[in-house]
């Protein structure tokens, strides 16, 4: 019995409905999570003592860090379960996973230099974590790129399913770097119990972290609808739908 | 009744060396290669040793990188075109064990004499003897770990248009450590620094890739055959 | 033997293989027929378990092909459309090292073959060298060497004479008449027994 709730995660038609339903369900309460945690990271938390205002691009880096990891491993479990079960939703999905992992690892990278310039004295350094999220960001390029070149579909699935399990060994490292080594990125932050930051702003940045991810979810499920309809395009329960 | 692992390491190994030493303008290509990118810097940089010193491991490095990429072009993709590569599969042997063999031998015939000749490139750049030793322990760890993740994107590219190009995209985020590493150990040599923390790693790099690596390949192969 | 059940095969969009079915059994050979594109060399792939079917099933001695993959490796001989030799060595060295990679084989063995597929006199000379034709007797010594029970053979008489063309018809009667199995794709009907073929015609 428990199998067969399952069993329609492999079924495009439901997934299908099931992201056209709750695609804007997901987008607009990542929306007002993003106000509010907005409001509460620039406007409500007091500024840091040493850094004053800079440190507020946390709000955004910190989130985007999060999620273009997790969006990777994402794609890396979605691939390998297409791979192993066979089931072409999972490899949809891993495809619909990737451009949208990437430009959070842009995003992070982006505000990473913006906040790399006041603090440290220069835009880029070449210690580990930023050059593993690099490599992070070339391994999505990569991943894309592989699914381009490659006529045929089921076999573009598969190779692009090897390379992001492959690939995964560097979420670790990207986790890991600043505890494994002398980096110039800080260490990790403690958020909760015995708090390295002041409660009025660890909970803006909690709320940036559920934004940041309902938002992905929003977009993953846009994105995954447009990947059913163009590799099903010729099967029946697309015209039903279409019509 | 089957033939032995050994056996067919020793073969598929026996065979590529042949066929290398039938066609050798294919392996010296590689190794002209990383000369003329370590003799292209000088030129362009300074004729400074001791600032070129300070440019020497990522100089030679890079250009071991870039030969090795060059290198990887004919580790599968002639026998992916004759279909070779096909019979491999169909041998009813482990084609994990077949394509350890053929890497281990690619490297034997790239990478091993990139290494030893890396010294004359290294002396150009200002690179002192008593570091010598040092780099070409590390060229030879780093080029079979590269080798190994090489066997990985050129595998996997071999169903895709222009795979060349798309193969240094592929093989470059999974050789960023090793290029790290070996830059790193061959600056320690250079200031006379304990060499073992990266040498050490790179040793593990390259037992990880190793065990690792041709199982990523021999999917990537079946996957391309397809 | 060999039974193949309801495979259901796409190459991205195309529906190639639709439900083919067959039974073969020791002794008997499958004729693959059908126009170009028709799925002939695909059918053979998916036997041989280098494409895998969407739906369906290759059963060879009762168990799932996939499961028992490099057993029945070990018992299958796949000849292709590319003759799958080594441009730089000869016919000779490539059948030591092909066969040698599946089972131990001694010179004489290798040399018994060639002479059965009259690719004698040029088995020492770089198959770069060699014309269409001889390197597809190369490539049928090696089927003879693989001492296989199933042979899988892809447009065998390709690049032949009318000599090689009975060539194959020979040894296809001969690995029959053991009790072996041929699945073939054919533009032309091979000189088989007609109780000893199953026709196979595939659609487009």
């Amino acid at each position: 019995m428990s199998w067969v709730w399952f069993h329609r995660f492999g079924s495009p038609p439901w997934v299908y409905g099931f992201a056209r339903r709750w695609a804007p369900w997901f987008g607009g309460v990542a929306a007002i999570a993003m106000l509010v945690g907005l409001y509460g990271g620039l406007v409500l938390a007091p500024p840091d003592y040493q850094q004053k205002d800079a440190y507020r691009i946390v709000y955004v880096h910190a989130p985007s860090a999060l999620l273009s990891l997790m969006i990777y491993t994402t794609m890396a479990i979605a691939a390998a379960v297409g791979l192993i079960w066979r089931i072409k939703v999972a490899h949809a999905a891993a495809a619909a996973c990737a451009p949208i992992g990437a430009w959070f690892t842009v995003a992070t990278l982006g505000t990473g230099m913006l906040w790399g310039k006041p603090m440290w004295g220069t835009y880029w350094a070449w210690d580990p974590r930023l050059t593993s999220e690099l490599v992070l960001l070339f391994l999505y390029f990569g991943y894309m790129g592989l699914r381009a070149a490659i006529e045929d579909p089921q076999k573009a699935d598969k190779a692009s399913a090897v390379l992001a399990i492959v690939g995964v060994v560097n979420v670790p490292i990207i986790k890991y770097s600043v505890t494994w080594w002398n980096s110039l990125h800080q260490p990790p932050t403690r958020l909760i119990g015995e708090a390295d930051m002041a409660g009025n702003m660890v909970w803006p940045l909690i709320t940036m972290f559920g934004a940041f991810g309902l938002y992905f979810a929003a977009v993953f499920l846009v994105r995954l609808r447009a990947e059913l309809l163009r590799r099903e395009r010729n099967a029946s329960w697309i015209r039903e739908v279409l019509t | 009744m089957k033939s032995d692992e050994y056996t067919v390491a020793w073969l598929v190994a026996r065979r590529d060396l042949r066929l290398a030493f039938r066609k050798p303008s294919q392996l010296i290509q590689p190794l002209m290669f990383f000369m003329i990118v370590a003799t292209l810097f000088p030129l362009t940089l300074t004729p400074e040793l001791s600032r070129l010193r300070d440019a020497a491991p990522g100089v030679l490095w890079v250009g071991a990188l870039l030969s090795s990429l060059l290198a990887l072009e004919f580790l599968f993709r002639e026998d992916a075109q004759d279909g070779t590569l096909e019979q491999f599969a169909l041998s009813g042997q482990s084609l994990t064990w077949m394509l350890f063999a053929k890497t281990c031998t690619h490297w034997l015939l790239t990478g091993v004499p990139l290494a030893i000749s890396a010294p004359l490139a290294a002396g150009a750049l200002g690179v002192p003897l008593s570091a010598m030793p040092a780099l070409v322990a590390a060229l030879l760890l780093g080029s079979f770990a590269m080798s190994l993740t090489g066997s990985i994107s050129a595998g996997l590219t071999l169903g895709a248009r222009r795979g060349g190009v798309l193969l240094s995209l592929l093989t470059l985020p999974l050789a960023v450590p090793i290029l790290v590493f070996g830059a790193n150990a061959t600056q320690r040599a250079i200031t006379g620094d304990d060499i073992a923390p990266p040498m050490y790693m790179l040793g593990a790099i390259a037992v990880l890739g190793a065990t690792l690596a041709p199982l990523a390949a021999a999917a990537a192969v079946r996957i391309g055959l397809e | 033997m060999l039974t193949v059940q309801a495979l259901h095969l796409w190459r991205g969009d195309r529906h190639v293989l639709r439900g083919v079915s067959f039974t073969l059994d020791a002794g008997n050979c499958a004729l693959l027929t059908g126009r170009n594109g028709a799925g002939k060399t695909t059918l053979l792939r998916a036997i041989a378990g280098l494409l895998e079917p969407e739906e369906g099933q290759v059963l060879w001695r009762g168990e799932p092909a996939r499961k028992t993959r490099d057993t029945f490796h070990t018992q299958l001989a796949y000849l292709g459309h590319e003759p799958a030799l080594k441009g730089d060595l000869t016919g000779r060295e490539n059948l030591r090292y092909s066969v040698g990679i599946r089972r131990p084989v001694i010179a004489a063995e290798i040399d018994a073959a060639l002479t059965r597929t009259g690719a004698v006199e040029f088995a020492d000379r770089q198959v770069r060298t060699l014309s269409a034709g001889q390197r597809r007797r190369i490539a049928l010594a090696g089927v003879l060497l693989a001492n296989a029970t199933l042979w899988l053979l892809d447009e065998p008489t390709t690049n032949l004479d009318a000599n090689g063309q009975q060539l194959v018809a020979e040894i296809a009667a001969e690995h029959l008449a053991r009790q072996g199995l041929i699945v073939a794709a054919v533009h032309h009907s091979l000189p088989l027994p007609p109780d000893q073929v199953v026709d196979i015609e595939l659609a487009a």
